[in-house]
């Protein structure tokens, strides 16, 4: 009791002067929601659109003058900084994940903003609260209202999604990881058609995603238990010297793997994708597979090698039973999807599973040669060559409509060869650049990661995974081969003409697929320059 | 006094928890065990805080107080709205999106 009373208080160093491209995030999103409040509703979306890209651009050039202006740490070892109080870490790898998200977020609010496809309103519900078929629905579209709260809902979850994986201590990452979610899991149930699925899968990512951030949490106190502390150097000193209880250790070290393996997409918790990705307007759908990959995979690799990156040995097993499994599940079970949000949903678990391989294969700075990355900067890069890709596809399958919206089964793509050929040779770029085939992104991507993994000495999870993406590009030739040789069943599909929009997300995704295949070197170089961790 | 009961008992309710998310049927109530596995963990932090003599758990349960009050918003507003469609907060019913 007494040590209790002691402890005092200490007012918080913030410094802004490394924090702001954070702080303008949730700037703009607060800014959001007052614009909603104040304007009238004729201008409330150029307002949105305006406000939240120029806030994008703003933190993103942030993010370049904070990493021109990095001081060092620990004697130079590496570059970077502990900020507020302890709780953040701005350093290469939390920059470069900023400014992945930051480039990805500006094309998917592009997205969002998409208004000609559904001539002349967003993709999102008129009116969210009016039940579908109803009088109340029928006015609310007929009028033309749309919800432009979800321009500072998205900013928000950019927010978190930035925050998530620069947490240098538990509690801010579980606060991160629920402004992430939160915003998502509203955005998830917003879409215009469809509602009914649109909800439940909103039902569906609310509740699994609730019940895997309370594992997160219990891991946390756990973790806090064995340590005495929630500050990952802390718990990494605690993990070195042995001091706490090994239970308290290991079981906490699973429930926290629980709660961010689930944010992934992994096997056995990857259950939700398909479903939510399906579900979920394509928009939200295309944000949340680049840019939630990024920062959850940001989290999981910040925790497990800063955090328990002693205790090595007694994770290491887990994760490379997880990877096996979760490509051998994403990539056999797409193999059978009918529908295409839901083929793509299981090829970003398989993409997860492959991410997995380079984290398992523990590559650090130390031991690798001059010219090698290390297991971290090649899933860095992996991440970004795949979330550029992942946003251009499911841009690609907003166009493809028929009388009652986007039409995503896959027998009614039959034909989009002959009906647009340019967007289905898009389509098709992106699919291979999916299944790893050179000259595209996916190629080096997977390079990247197997060779750091391999050099890491997991060439059996290499082996697996090199059998997984020949199991994988099966089931993208196969949507090619729809595409271009089969004949369209009845009328076949339309393909709209998108704003201008649209068309500068689709062609940012394939223009990056393409150099990250053909000139990978600027990014890979970008993405040594991050660094490591620092502790 | 030792901590050893308090942590038996978070465990506890951090299982019914658990097990009631998993075997029932009705989301509000899912999302009722949801919210005991958060004041399980509270109940681990206040407990782990006493042991360390510090006070690292006891703000963490404050903060986790205040963001399972952000999740309760959320999290009826998506029960409410489904419930309004289908007449139905049963988790078995929505089944739309399978395979």
């Amino acid at each position: 009791m007494n040590t209790l009373a002691e402890a005092t208080f200490d007012s918080p160093e913030i410094a802004y002067g490394r924090l702001y491209p954070l702080l303008i995030i949730f700037g703009v999103a607060i800014v959001g929601v007052l614009v909603e409040a104040f304007l009238p509703r004729r201008q409330r979306y150029t307002a949105q659109l305006v406000l939240s890209l120029g806030g994008l651009v703003a933190s993103l050039v942030g993010v370049v003058l904070v990493a021109r202006d990095l001081p060092s740490h620990n004697d130079g070892a590496s570059l970077g900084s502990i900020e507020a109080m302890g709780a953040i870490a701005v350093d290469g790898p939390s920059l470069f994940i900023w400014g992945a998200l930051l480039v990805l977020s500006f094309i998917s609010v592009l997205l969002f903003a998409e208004r000609q496809l559904e001539g002349g309103v967003t993709a999102f519900a008129g009116q969210a609260a009016a039940l579908p078929g109803t009088e109340a629905e029928r006015q609310a579209s007929s009028q033309g209202v749309e919800h432009t709260e979800v321009f500072p809902l998205m900013m928000f979850a950019i927010g978190g999604m930035m925050l998530f994986p620069a947490s240098n201590d538990l509690l801010t990452m579980f606060v991160a990881l629920e402004v992430l979610s939160l915003p998502l899991y509203l955005l998830c149930g917003l879409a215009r058609r469809r509602r009914l699925i649109s909800q439940e899968a909103a039902l569906k990512y609310f509740l699994l995603g609730a019940f895997s951030s309370a594992f997160f949490l219990y891991g946390t106190a756990l973790i806090y238990g064995f340590a005495g502390s929630v500050q990952l150097a802390d718990i990494s000193a605690a993990v070195s010297a042995r001091v706490g209880s090994s239970t308290l250790l290991l079981t906490g070290m699973g429930l926290l793997a629980v709660g961010l393996l689930f944010k992934v997409g992994a096997a056995p918790f990857h259950a939700w994708t398909p479903d939510v990705y399906q579900g979920a307007p394509t928009a939200v759908t295309a944000f949340m597979s680049a840019c939630t990959k990024i920062a959850a995979f940001g989290a999981l690799l910040r925790v497990f090698y800063v955090g328990l990156g002693s205790a090595r040995w007694d994770w290491q097993p887990m994760m490379w039973a997880i990877a096996g499994l979760t490509m051998a599940i994403g990539s056999v079970i797409a193999i059978t999807q009918t529908d295409i949000k839901r083929m793509l949903a299981y090829s970003s678990i398989a993409h997860a599973g492959f991410i997995i391989t380079g984290l398992v294969g523990v590559q650090q700075g130390v031991n690798a040669a001059e010219a090698e990355i290390t297991s971290l900067q090649s899933i860095l890069f992996y991440l970004v060559a795949y979330g550029f890709a992942s946003i251009g596809a499911f841009a690609v399958v907003t166009l493809v409509r028929d009388a009652g919206g986007e039409t995503t089964h896959l027998s009614r793509w039959a034909g989009l060869g002959r009906e647009a050929p340019i967007v289905a040779g898009v389509f098709a770029f992106f699919l291979l650049a999916f299944a790893g085939i050179p000259l595209t992104s996916g190629f080096t991507g997977k390079w990247a990661v197997f060779t750091s993994a391999w050099s890491g000495g997991a060439w059996p999870l290499v082996l697996l995974a090199v059998l997984m993406s020949v199991v994988a590009a099966f089931f993208y030739v196969r949507v090619i081969v729809i595409m271009f040789f089969s004949d369209p069943v009845g009328d076949g599909p339309t393909v709209a003409v998108p704003s201008i929009l649209t068309t500068v997300t689709i062609t940012v995704g394939a223009t990056m697929t393409l150099v990250l295949g053909v000139m990978p070197q600027p990014v890979l170089d970008l993405a040594r320059q991050a660094g490591e961790f620092i502790r | 006094m030792s901590v050893t009961p308090f942590l038996v008992l978070s465990a506890l309710l951090f299982s019914i928890g658990a097990i009631g998310v998993l075997v029932r049927r009705n989301a509000i109530v899912v999302f009722m065990c949801v919210e005991l596995m958060l004041n399980a963990s509270n109940l681990a932090f206040v407990a782990f805080a006493r042991q360390h003599g510090n006070l690292d758990g006891q703000i963490a349960a404050f903060f986790v107080m205040v963001v399972a009050a952000a999740e309760v918003v959320v999290g009826l507003a998506i029960i409410m709205t489904i419930f309004r469609t289908r007449r139905s907060a049963s988790v078995d019913d929505a089944s739309l999106l399978k395979y």
